[in-house]
């Protein structure tokens, strides 16, 4: 075939037909190896001087690109010279704040010397992280946050069989295991009331077992699935209780003594683990066709939306305790949390909303066609796709509750912003770098965090995005 | 009818259903204030709003809010510390949407560009902000920065002598207006709303005619040459007021003079650098997001059409991505407004440190004054909701 195109073209005689091929160039050195890719990404924004517009353009962006690469460098510079060439890493003489001083200030460091004073950071570490728990019960604190890595870690691999079981324990089993944890558990509940409370749930349970048959009549056997539910609600809220009060002979560590990025962590996963089935719970009332529980939901929802979350911090510590019953009394954090749980559940009553609109309608009709009823069409078609839609907004709504845990510190909270603003404070380790060498550590905690958590949302973002384009 | 039948209609259920929300709801209310009451009157407490008429006995630092309501300790209410808090929320509100609009667009825009040294830059600057609680940014600024200022018999000059900055504020020439003043105002006024008519019958003539007219610059002349030709006919209606810098004398006397120029309180700065740049950080993503989302098939249509790049983008793109962008940046805005609220914990005399701060620690009326507070902050938040109806409902594409 070849041949025959090559004779055909030979055979014409015609000049302007080749009869060899064109030689193999090099590509242009602006697409190719380094010169390309430093043309490409650098040179060629300020490389357009046709008019006398373009050439302004051109001479403001390398004018910008210099100074720039100044001042980014300039500031990365600094901060690695304040954290890590200049710094001082250890204390071998116990010497304290002197270790940490300029000759001018009488230590030994040479005049003008201004970097971090890490020695500090150990000396605080404890207390930054674990506040002022006892040392000796620290593994209860070490146990619970590995069994939350281990827990999340399992959700978050995508090859491990039974996911789905494994986070419902962690939203449900990992709370309560770690309430008891943390806080000793053996809460003054009479066991007689909670046994008296567990044989009424059980005989609710079997009556509505006998109900469902027939036995009680056709009125009852139309309820048996609403006294079920009330029996199962009776046993599970006493078991949890009944846990609460066995003495498992943890040593009762009141929450006082919290502190530090322990706070921030308790803070943070309360708060997603309430607000997202109570944030379910509004996002639905809202969508939904009763006029009422509409009005109810849109009104709870922008009120804890239209208001900074500081003012609901301040009325949960002031307020709260006139609203409750003389004898009832919260401690601290408690009423921070029970703040944080109605902001943040608000939020992601939002971002869930955001995912049942996004469901097509044919769903809901062809779950209806099926005859699934309200429920069942939320819980197996609707919600499961609305979910897995909004779990990037979830992680941000997430990314951002981690963060404003910092302002519980206003309310008298050591969180892990607190507790270091309280170490500050201490003479025995004041120097003039004090509080930036603190600062920087806390913004390293939070960024890591943050950051790891925003990659993630990126990442179930893009792959969410992949298996819609099917 | 049989009573399952009745239980399953669908309509009663419904009605049933509320019917039980709302009782159960108002039981609930019921509950919290009937606790509450009893435990007011065991307090010793009564509910109203007659301690807004006594004065306030404690030193408010001297801000616009202080400036505006005159405020004097002894003689001033608590519903002049109020408005002194809405104003000095409002300060830092609108100092600190300007500089996080502006530096979010511009970052946003760097964001974009092919050239990886602005681009990197732009980058890194959103991750690191974004990154890191408000709050702590915000003590960076007041604890670890500004509080490395000269001490307050010290200064750092800034413009040769006319302002200066140490640790008690930035202190700038303050502007005096003397007889005449009003009318360079007024003249500023009209300025602007005769370059609104110019800019609509350049519009209308362009529409009818086909013919442009320049109204940008024109109004941007008018709006800026008028009062300043008003101003110097006037034979310039404005003395200045410089901070006096004393550094002789004794030594207790030294430092800025009060009574001269005017001083910008150093949490005022903490807070308004802290507000702009972590909210910028969130612009610029959202502008970037705006912009990627006009689709390129517009910017091709619009170049094969003969409209040239700068056209294309202020008549095609920018038209087309402010519809995305204006949303979640208007929700930003509303954010910054209420993360003001954080400058309670520098005590920068806004609406939650002074008011559900200090007066409440004197007066002790917490269910009065919280309320009074976040009505201020949802009256906020429903005028922004307000706009954002309005707006999408107006930039809404017509469905055909």
């Amino acid at each position: 075939m070849a041949d025959h195109k090559h004779s055909a073209n030979q055979n014409s005689g015609h000049a302007f037909v080749r009869t060899e091929n064109a030689p193999l160039l090099p590509p242009p050195a602006t697409e190719a190896g380094i010169t390309g890719w430093l043309w490409q990404n650098i040179f060629a924004s300020m490389a357009d001087f046709s008019s006398a517009g373009a050439s302004l353009r051109s001479a403001c962006v390398a004018a910008l690109t210099v100074f720039l690469l100044y001042f980014g460098f300039a500031q990365i510079y600094t901060l690695l010279d304040f954290g890590v060439f200049s710094a001082v890493w250890s204390d071998p003489d116990q010497l304290k704040r002197e270790a940490c001083w300029t000759v001018d200030q009488g230590g030994g460091l040479p005049s003008g010397w201004h970097a971090a004073c890490w020695p500090f950071i150990y000396a605080k570490h404890k207390f930054i992280m674990y506040g002022a728990y006892p040392s000796e019960e620290l593994w209860r604190v070490n146990l619970s946050v590995l069994l939350g890595i281990v827990g999340l870690a399992y959700v978050l691999i995508e090859r491990l069989p039974r996911r789905r079981e494994v986070g419902a324990m962690m939203l449900t089993l990992y709370p309560l295991l770690c309430f008891i944890l943390l806080t000793g558990g053996n809460l003054a509940i009479p066991f007689g009331s909670i046994g008296m409370w567990l044989i009424i749930g059980l005989a609710v349970i079997s009556l509505g077992r006998l109900a469902k048959r027939g036995f009680l009549g056709p009125t009852l056997s139309e309820f048996h699935a609403l006294i079920g539910l009330t029996g199962w609600a009776f046993v599970i809220y006493n078991a949890v209780r009944g846990l609460g009060a066995v003495d498992f002979g943890l040593e009762p560590i009141d929450t006082r003594d919290w502190g530090g990025l322990l706070i921030t962590l308790v803070v943070a996963v309360t708060g997603i683990v309430v607000s997202l089935p109570l944030g379910i719970i509004l996002a639905l009332g809202r969508r939904s066709e009763m006029p009422a529980a509409r009005l109810i939901c849109t009104v709870f929802i922008e009120f804890w939306r239209g208001v900074p979350l500081i003012t609901v911090l301040f009325m949960a510590s002031v307020m709260l305790p006139l609203f409750l019953p003389e004898g009832v009394n919260f401690d601290n954090l408690l009423r921070a949390l029970i703040g944080v749980m109605l902001f943040s559940a608000a939020y992601m009553a939002e971002v869930i909303r955001g995912g049942l609109q996004a469901i097509d309608k044919g769903q809901y009709e062809g779950a209806q066609a099926m005859g699934l009823s309200y429920w069942q069409t939320m819980r197996l078609i609707i919600l499961p796709q609305a979910l897995t839609h909004v779990i990037p907004g979830i992680v941000n709504t997430f990314i951002g509750l981690f963060k404003d845990t910092t302002l519980v510190s206003i309310v008298g909270i050591f969180d892990l912003l607190g507790a270091g603003q309280s170490a500050i404070a201490d003479a025995a380790w004041s120097t003039p770098v004090q509080a930036t060498t603190m600062y920087l550590y806390i913004a390293i905690i939070f960024f890591v965090f943050c950051f790891c958590m925003s990659r993630y949302s990126i990442y179930m973002e893009n792959k969410l995005s992949k298996s819609r384009q099917h | 009818m049989s009573f399952s039948a009745f239980f399953y209609d669908k309509r009663l259920r419904s009605v049933l259903f509320q019917a039980l929300l709302v009782l159960s709801i108002a039981f609930g209310f019921f509950w919290l204030i009937e606790n509450t009451v009893s435990n007011l009157s065991e307090q010793g407490k009564s509910v109203g709003f007659s301690f807004l008429s006594q004065t306030a006995g404690f030193q408010i630092s001297s801000t616009l809010g202080t400036w505006l309501m005159q405020y004097e300790v002894g003689r001033s209410t608590y519903l002049d510390v109020y408005f002194i808090g809405i104003i000095n929320t409002f300060v830092v509100a609108v100092l600190g949407i300007l500089a996080a609009a502006f530096l979010g667009f511009s970052i946003g825009i760097m964001r974009l560009s092919n050239n990886l040294v602005i681009r990197g830059f732009a980058t890194l600057y959103v991750e690191m902000l974004r990154n890191i609680p408000l709050l702590l940014q915000l003590f960076f600024w007041y604890f670890a920065v500004l509080r490395s200022l000269p001490s307050r018999r010290e200064q750092t000059e800034l413009f040769s002598s006319v302002a200066g900055i140490n640790i008690t504020g930035l202190y700038l020439p303050a502007p005096i207006a003397q007889s005449g003043f009003m009318i360079v105002i007024l003249v500023f006024i009209m300025a602007i709303i005769g370059a609104v008519m110019l800019s609509k019958w350049a519009t209308k003539r362009q529409y009818k005619t086909g013919r442009t007219f320049p109204a940008f610059w024109a109004g941007l002349g008018l709006i800026l040459g008028t009062p300043l030709v008003a101003f110097l006919a006037l034979g310039s209606p404005l003395d200045w007021s410089f901070p006096e810098f004393k550094d002789t004398g004794p030594l207790l006397r030294r430092g800025f003079q009060s009574g001269t120029g005017m001083v910008i309180v150093p949490e005022l700065i903490a807070v308004w650098l802290a507000l702009s740049l972590y909210t910028a950080a969130f612009i610029a993503e959202i502008v970037r997001a705006g912009i990627l989302a006009v689709a390129k098939g517009q910017t091709e249509a619009s170049y094969s059409l003969g409209l040239r790049p700068g056209i294309t983008l202020r008549l095609i793109v920018i038209p087309q991505a402010l519809r995305v962008i204006i949303p979640p940046l208007t929700s930003q805005f509303l954010n910054l407004t209420k993360n003001s609220s954080l400058a309670v914990a520098i005590a920068y005399p806004e609406l939650v440190s002074i008011f559900a701060g200090t007066a409440l620690n004197q007066v002790g009326k917490e269910i009065e004054m919280i309320a009074m507070m976040m009505t201020v902050y949802l009256t906020f938040s429903l005028l922004t909701a307000a706009f954002m109806n309005w707006f999408n409902a107006r930039v809404k594409l017509v469905e055909r």
